[in-house]
């Protein structure tokens, strides 16, 4: 089975965490300006890149922490892995979902 | 309310008859009804050092790792979350002791002491038997003594402690609903080590 490095508890097994999407989405600065296509593209709309993306777990089964990981979704490698409010390391440049952001804020 | 019962039954009281049944080098028994405290603080707080005063011992900060005195055990649980483990009956106790200590600091102390259950496992073939269902290596030289961890145990979530270097002494706290499921793949992943096949 797949390890995945949690921040906290180390090397654990994949059955233990919980996928939380992509992560670094930003919330909207003023969500009551936006227009419903617009408050659509922020809530369901998420980048889908062959290659390294920046997305949220869960330790679920151990200490229940969140934090971001840089996978690769072509080999499923893990990258990097960073706590939450971390920025992901500038060397692998995930698709981070900031373009989305502005344009939901546009 | 709750109703006051004159009897309290524990989760895995059935049980015992099983655990006398298991091979000569490995010793499962429950310990129930422990006094269980979460605690939730920030680490680097003054919070943190009115609750060591109070416990005896400065909370552990190293993931995955538990310190204590004979009267009460801190377990990391998370960066700013611990559980609180004593012997049974302590709960008020411990439980004034340390909102006294917190003060008006921010903390927070809640019994979950009915949250889990503990069973001992002991003898020289505990860390073959729970290596048939947990994938933490517990090997001295991974998991010596003081090792506190948050796992799965043959699917079940299990907070597992390592009680001395050799690992023949492990401690699993499991939550009621599935300490029955847990008793009972322990019993059958022992199954094999009996001296004489059933």
């Amino acid at each position: 089975m797949q390890l995945i490095p949690c921040p906290w508890c180390g090397d654990r097994e994949e059955a233990e965490f919980h996928y939380g999407g992509q992560a670094h989405v930003a919330y909207p600065d003023d969500p009551h300006g936006l227009s419903d296509a617009q408050w659509a593209q922020f809530v369901f709309f998420r980048d889908n890149p062959k290659g390294p993306f920046a997305e949220r777990w869960m330790h679920a089964a151990g200490c229940r922490r969140w934090f971001n990981a840089v996978r690769d979704t072509a080999t499923h490698d893990l990258l990097a892995v960073y706590r939450t409010g971390q920025q992901p390391p500038q060397s692998i440049a995930p698709s981070t979902g900031q373009d989305q952001a502005q344009v939901a804020t546009a | 309310m709750t109703v006051e019962t004159s009897i309290r039954l524990s989760p895995l009281a059935d049980w015992a008859a099983a655990f006398d049944q298991l091979p000569a080098d490995i010793q499962v028994r429950e310990m129930p009804f422990r006094t269980q405290l979460s605690l939730r603080l920030d680490a680097d707080g003054p919070a943190a050092a009115s609750v060591a005063e109070v416990i005896g011992v400065a909370l552990p900060t190293a993931p995955c790792t538990f310190v204590g005195t004979d009267e009460v055990e801190a377990l990391w649980l998370g960066p700013d979350e611990w559980l609180l483990v004593a012997p049974p009956g302590r709960q008020a106790q411990l439980q004034d002791a340390l909102r006294a200590a917190i003060g008006d600091e921010f903390g927070t102390v809640t019994d979950v002491s009915a949250q889990r259950t503990t069973l001992r496992v002991s003898g020289s073939l505990t860390r073959e038997v729970l290596a048939r269902g947990c994938a933490i290596d517990l090997h001295p030289q991974v998991s010596p003594g003081g090792t506190c961890v948050q796992t799965q145990l043959a699917q079940a979530g299990v907070v597992l402690l390592v009680r001395d270097d050799a690992a023949t002494s492990v401690w699993l706290l499991i939550r009621p609903s599935f300490a029955p499921y847990v008793a009972s793949w322990l019993v059958d992943a022992c199954t094999e080590y009996r001296e004489e096949a059933p």
